[in-house]
């Protein structure tokens, strides 16, 4: 052997010797990362879910001196990107500033017209974009706010426009005077208009506008005499119910649909009696009253229909604040509100969620003015030294709770706590259900009548085919059953949904007779077979009953369907579904739990079925040998000693089909009407997580509460499953020992 | 025997457990029959859709006049007396606790609506005429009636017996121009308007990358005005093929005595299937089969056949069977050669085999967070920021899908090898070891190969599921209607971005979401059988191989 080979040898040796190593190294990577991806799914749903359990920050963002005098501020308002403020002086001086410096970006001046200053700036809008100032000489300027998007060097900039929509000429109020508190709602082409002067009288006035049109003459005016001494006034946006308070806490509110048959619908003290009210606000939606007391209790009260029609306010929850509350402003997106207390303290709390989000002292010094932007993600916070603060908010997820989640929640417009998933609607100010028990329950109910179908048949036919059934007839059995077994769900549910609902509909008494007459009429038939002669007995050989019994079973099913009319004519009246909804109340859906308690029964059984079936055919010989020898019929050992070795085996058997029937989604969403109800009635449909998720997650936005409640769902379904297939295979793990052990 | 005798009998018989024996049979007997029940029920109905059934036509009396009925009986079924009085039929006839009726599909729905029921006792003078004439056509579902005339551009050319004759042999020039149109308009306008999308783009990036220089604009506007001037001629053709469609027509009596003029533009074939034959039916049969195999659905999906959702099906599952073989031997590589056996190895295996129980809406829902909105949407803003806002890969599409079944079905292959590995005796690896090799090159060329039927049987269960699973792909990739598939002739050939159509889905679509379910319903049984077709042979295959494999070690070990 010379050098080079020698060298050449070596070198091949080490190439194989380095392949060796990159292969240990590639499989041990790839084989870890495969493992981590797949770990990956839970860590990444619990990622996406985390936010919904955080609560409420906010962030100090910029600091800066305030250059106006403080009291000749009439107004001031955030604009929608929380860029730009503005303030409305006295003397008619609209100022843009910035919200990162303070700098002034534009001031308009707007005339007067002759009045000396603004008296009172009312918003006619949630988020302030039309304004209506009051002159001081009884008066009244329309103004409109408007911004324009331009992009300078990639940088957003807006531009402020001011307009007049129903010119710049101020509007003489007539049939009033010294005007206390001043209402304005435009609802599309009507602007109400709602004043109460110092004498108690209250004017409403309703006017036909046009944008750039004049204001005309008030199509319809009506003037009441109010007896209480009104602090606070408020007017839902659709301007058809008017809540008016005096400070010691009396409410009287009244029905202003009808300007000229302004009705009071009823009466009210709101806090505790001795207690000042000190604020009173309007829940998104104007469905809801927000009032806090001199002692910082605050309260929902919500207005509610009882079963004779009649409207009443109703304390529905609320919070309870360390000191009085100083500035008291709804959310205009969202059912929630951003307080400020006398020591300084912010409070946000949402109310369908009943959850302080948030409590943050702001500042020692005393607070004079607070702002919050239209996506309340910002707060322009002014303290008395004239020092403006600007937070930025982070509270995407105020509406989830765990109460919100899984409890029975008061929502707006219903007279009792419920339990709702309602997730999205046309409106915008509509508060979202986002209760997941009617999904939770809609699940198990499936699973649960699922598991009623699937269970008893899957155990007693893998019992028969294990133990019982003849060697050649298995053969055939049990691959048709495992086949069964990767049908897919779509071809269960497309035929459940369309060929078998309405079956059952039409033979409701046939099918639900089969569970009776299916076990009676087999029973008969095997003592019926046992008295016979013994010559037809031998025809059909031991194990091999089931095949027997196939013809018996069809003969049996054609029975029930042929007889059930006739029954149904002469006990139920020719129509069951009817003769229950008589009798009892029960109303019948087609698409119902039957349907999907035997559908998914069917995804279920050959998972049941098959690991049964191991389990009891596994159980070993010599123990059921010993136990037949001792003089116990084949259905004594059965009972008392294979049942009872493998009966941990069953176990997981069930764990694993109930795992499998929680988590169905195709099944459920094409046999039921998806309806999310809580109804336990075999004959009522619902809607399950999975199906849930199905329908709404391909609309729901990325990041928003829904999608991360969906994702919960998900995390919820897989932990669930995941828990059920761990007990099951934990089980199965330490019977297989034992059955090695024996 | 006296009847002492005959109760201890009984008693005995209960006591020694036989009835219970029995009723477990009976457990048995009633699994088996449901699911050859099913199986029989999709193969019926599925394959029924394709025989070319005898057109009825009958007298039928309602409101005390008789009229004409010309249709196909689809159903019957009896309802009891209070229904049918509820349905507004009028007064019950005597006598009768049960009033048979019958589906007739009456079809022409441009005209009237296609379904119909009528009760028995009111049908009279059943027959089927040998010219009744079955008419399938693009639009508007089927068209029954007599055949008057055919006219080429308003002008008689046909009519009476010569009609028929006519009417097949200007079919044909139909069916040919029609394909014509639709090679037009899918390959070359198609290719245009690919290419002009793609200029777009390049336009934008170029703007975005700030290289928008006077030579490059001028570039892609060149190539604009070719590609225009091409489509301008193309398009011009395209009338023109458009016209020579349109230019025969053929007169029908329908079975309200109406003559009704219809273009043959819109005839997909004409048959008159009671005058054929057995053996003329049968080819018929086969005929349509495979039409509706390699058809373009119609008719919002109702019709014509599924080509788009088995390419679409076919397409997802390769690709996942690709991504998904290398991930899953790897893993079970490691975990059964590589990695040191203990109560961690234990425990992964455990979790391995129990996400084989975790619902596919978990994966269907993590696909879409994570791959399509978390993965796709950074490729977006890294690599395809000129399609923006539109989005390339953060919406859902083939390649999440199929990355989302491989990840639901990953579990399976890694226990089917894993169990593999296990069976393989360790002589064999410790004679390889002993001759020197080195353990990759024993893995290589002696484990590998042997437990190659192992990784074939998990990798056909894997298909089988993967080929079934509707609720995950809801989320990250099907639709109802594919406008292109995602293989074609423009580069780069294979379109990973887009979205496609899936048998499952097909299925759950025209069944559930489509706006005349009784018209789709043939169609869906069709599906369906096709469906469980692929997967019961699948997954016999799997069994067969699973068997062999055994066999095959049984072998060794001796």
């Amino acid at each position: 052997m010379n050098q080079s080979s020698i060298t050449e040898q070596s070198w091949r040796q080490r190439k194989r010797a380095i392949i060796d190593n990159v292969a240990r190294y590639t499989i041990g990577l790839g084989g870890i990362s495969v493992i981590f991806a797949i770990v990956l799914i839970f860590f990444y749903l619990l990622w996406v879910v985390f936010p919904i359990f955080q609560s409420a920050s906010i962030e100090l963002q910029n600091q800066f001196e305030s250059s106006f005098i403080a009291d000749d501020a009439r107004y001031q308002v955030i604009e929608e990107s929380g860029q730009l403020a503005l303030r409305i002086q006295k003397n008619g001086d609209l100022v843009f500033f910035s919200m990162q410096t303070g700098e002034e970006v534009l001031t308009e001046s707007i005339d007067l017209n002759g009045a000396s200053e603004i008296a009172q700036v009312v918003s006619i809008d949630v988020e302030g974009k039309r304004l209506a100032l009051m002159l001081d000489d009884n008066r009244l300027l329309f103004l409109q706010i408007a911004y324009r998007v331009n992009f300078v060097n990639d940088q957003r900039v807006l531009n402020p426009l001011v307009s007049f929509p129903f010119g710049e000429e101020a509007i003489e109020l007539k049939d009033i005077d010294h005007i206390r508190h001043l209402k304005v709602i435009r609802n599309e082409e009507r602007l109400t208009l709602l004043a109460i002067d110092t004498d108690g009288q209250l004017l409403l006035q309703s006017y036909e506008v046009e944008d750039g049109d004049e204001l005309a003459e008030p199509e319809l005016t009506s003037v009441q005499d109010i007896a209480l001494n009104v602090d606070f006034m408020l007017v839902d946006t659709a301007a058809h119910w008017l809540y008016l308070a005096s400070r010691d806490g009396h409410l009287v509110f009244y029905d202003i649909s009808d300007i000229e048959a302004v009705e009071q619908v009823n009466q009210l003290l709101l806090i505790e009696p001795g207690r000042q009210l000190t604020k009173l606000a309007m829940l998104l939606g104007g469905n809801s009253l927000i009032a806090s007391d001199d002692q910082g209790t605050v309260r929902q009260w919500s207005l509610q229909r009882n079963q004779k029609n009649e409207y009443r306010l109703a304390d529905v929850r609320g919070f309870k604040s360390s000191a009085e509350l100083d500035f008291l402003i709804t959310e205009m997106r969202r059912k929630g509100l951003v307080t400020v207390n006398q020591q300084g303290e912010l409070l946000l709390y949402h109310t369908t969620a009943d959850r302080l989000l948030l409590k943050e002292k702001l500042s020692e010094v005393a607070v004079r003015r607070v702002n919050l932007s239209p996506r309340a993600n910002k707060l322009l916070v002014e303290t008395v030294d004239g020092q403006v603060s600007v937070y930025a908010i982070n509270n995407p997820h105020p509406e989830l709770s765990w109460n919100a989640l899984w409890g029975e929640v008061q929502y707006e417009g219903y007279d009792e706590t419920k339990y709702i998933w309602q997730s999205s609607s046309a409106d915008n100010d509509f508060e979202p259900k986002f209760s997941l028990a009617p999904l939770a329950f809609g699940t198990l109910k499936a699973a649960f009548y699922a598991m009623l179908i699937a269970v008893p048949l899957a155990i007693m036919g893998a019992i028969y085919t294990a133990y019982f059934m003849a060697p050649k007839m298995r053969g055939v059995v049990k691959p048709s059953i495992e086949i069964m077994e990767a049908l897919p769900t779509v071809i269960l549910g497309f035929l459940a949904g369309l060929w078998f609902a309405p079956v059952v509909e039409e033979n409701l008494l046939a099918i639900l007779s089969l569970s009776f007459v299916l076990p009676v009429g087999l029973l008969l038939f095997a003592g019926i077979w046992a008295a016979l002669p013994s010559t037809v007995r031998r025809l059909v050989p031991y194990g091999w009953q089931a095949a027997l019994l196939m013809p018996v079973v069809v003969v049996l099913v054609w029975l029930s369907f042929t007889l059930a009319p006739f029954f149904e004519a002469l006990l139920f009246a020719g129509d069951i579904k009817h003769w229950m909804l008589e009798n009892f109340g029960i109303g019948y859906d087609q698409r119902n739990s039957l349907v999907v308690g035997i559908a998914m029964g069917l995804a279920v059984i050959p998972t049941i079925f098959s690991i049964t079936e191991d389990a009891i055919f596994s159980v070993p010989r010599h123990l059921t040998n010993g136990s037949l020898a001792l003089g116990a019929t084949p259905w004594q050992t059965l009972m008392r000693v294979v049942l009872l070795t493998a009966s941990p085996g069953i176990f997981s058997a069930v764990m694993i089909g109930l795992g499998r029937a929680v988590g169905e989604t195709m099944i459920v969403l094409m046999a039921t009407g998806n309806t999310p109800i809580m109804d336990a009635s075999i004959f009522q449909g619902m809607r399950t997580l999975s199906a849930n998720i199905a329908v709404e997650l391909p609309e729901s936005e990325v990041a928003s509460s829904h999608y991360r409640i969906l994702f919960l769902a998900a995390l919820v379904l897989f932990m669930v499953t995941f828990m059920f297939n761990t007990v099951a295979e934990v089980v199965r793990q330490r019977l297989r020992k034992r059955y090695s052990s024996l | 025997m006296n009847n002492k005798s005959a109760v201890n009998n009984v008693k005995e018989w209960w006591r020694s457990g036989e009835p219970w024996i029995w009723l477990n049979a009976g457990a048995v007997s009633i699994s088996m029959l449901v699911v050859f029940g099913l199986l029989t029920l999709i193969a019926v109905r599925g394959l029924g859709h394709f025989w070319a059934s005898d057109i009825v036509e009958m007298r039928y009396l309602t409101n005390g006049q008789q009229e004409k009925v010309i249709g196909e009986l689809v159903e019957s079924e009896s309802i009891g007396v209070e229904r049918f009085v509820e349905s507004g039929y009028g007064e019950a006839p005597e006598g009768l606790t049960a009033i048979p009726r019958w589906l007739v599909k009456t079809g022409n729905r441009d005209l009237y609506a296609d379904f119909r029921w009528l009760t028995e006792h009111n049908i009279s003078q059943q027959s089927t005429p040998d010219d009744l004439i079955v008419l399938e056509r693009v639009e508007w579902g089927d068209f029954y009636g007599y055949l008057k005339q055919v006219n080429e551009k308003g002008t008689l050319v046909a009519e009476g017996e010569a009609a028929w004759a006519e009417l097949e042999k200007r079919l044909a020039r139909v069916t040919e121009l029609r394909a014509e149109i639709v090679s037009l308009e899918r390959g070359a306008i198609g290719a245009i308007n690919y290419q002009l999308e793609d200029l777009r783009l390049d336009r934008k990036k170029l703007e975005l990358s700030n290289t928008a220089t006077e030579k490059n604009i001028s570039r892609i506007a060149a190539k604009e005005k070719a590609l225009d001037a091409e489509y301008q001629t193309l398009r011009v053709k395209l009338a023109e093929l458009h016209t020579a469609i349109e230019r025969d027509s053929a007169h029908f009596e329908v079975m309200d005595g109406r003559v009704v003029e219809l273009s043959m533009a819109n005839f997909v074939s004409v048959l008159k299937p009671n005058a054929m034959n057995v053996f003329e039916k049968i080819i018929h049969y086969v005929h349509s089969f495979i039409n509706f195999l390699r058809d373009d659905p119609r008719e919002a999906n109702t019709e014509g056949g599924v080509f788009p959702a088995i390419f679409g099906t076919v397409m997802m599952v390769l690709l996942m069977s690709v991504l998904v073989t290398p991930l899953g031997v790897i893993a079970a590589l490691y975990l059964r050669e590589y990695a040191k056996q203990g109560p961690v190895i234990r425990l992964i295996r455990i979790a391995v085999n129990n996400l084989a129980g975790v619902p596919s809406i978990v994966y269907g829902v993590f696909g879409l967070g994570f791959f399509v909105y978390f993965l796709g949407g950074n490729i977006d803003r890294l690599f395809f920021p000129e399609a923006l806002p539109a989005a390339t890969f953060g919406t859902p599409g083939l390649m999440w899908a199929s990355l989302t079944l491989a990840l639901l079905t990953l579990p399976v292959v890694i226990v089917s090898t894993e169990e593999g590995l296990a069976r393989i005796p360790s002589s064999l690896r410790e004679g390889s070891l002993a001759l020197g090799a080195t353990k990759f090159e024993t893995i290589w060329k002696v484990i590998l190969p042997m437990s190659s039927p192992a990784i074939m049987t998990g990798l056909i269960l894997a298909v089988a599921r993967a080929a079934g699973e509707v609720a995950p792909l809801m989320l990250v990739g099907v639709v109802k209607l594919a406008p292109e598939l995602p293989l074609d002739g423009n580069l780069p050939f294979l379109h990973l971005d887009r979205k496609f159509m899936h048998l499952g889905f097909h299925i759950y679509d025209v069944g559930f979401q489509s706006p005349n379910v009784e018209a789709a319903r043939p169609l869906v049984y069709a599906t369906a059988f096709l469906l469980v077709l692929v997967i019961v042979l699948l997954n016999l295959s799997a069994i067969m191989l699973r068997n062999h494999l055994r066999e095959k070690y049984k072998a060794l070990e001796n």
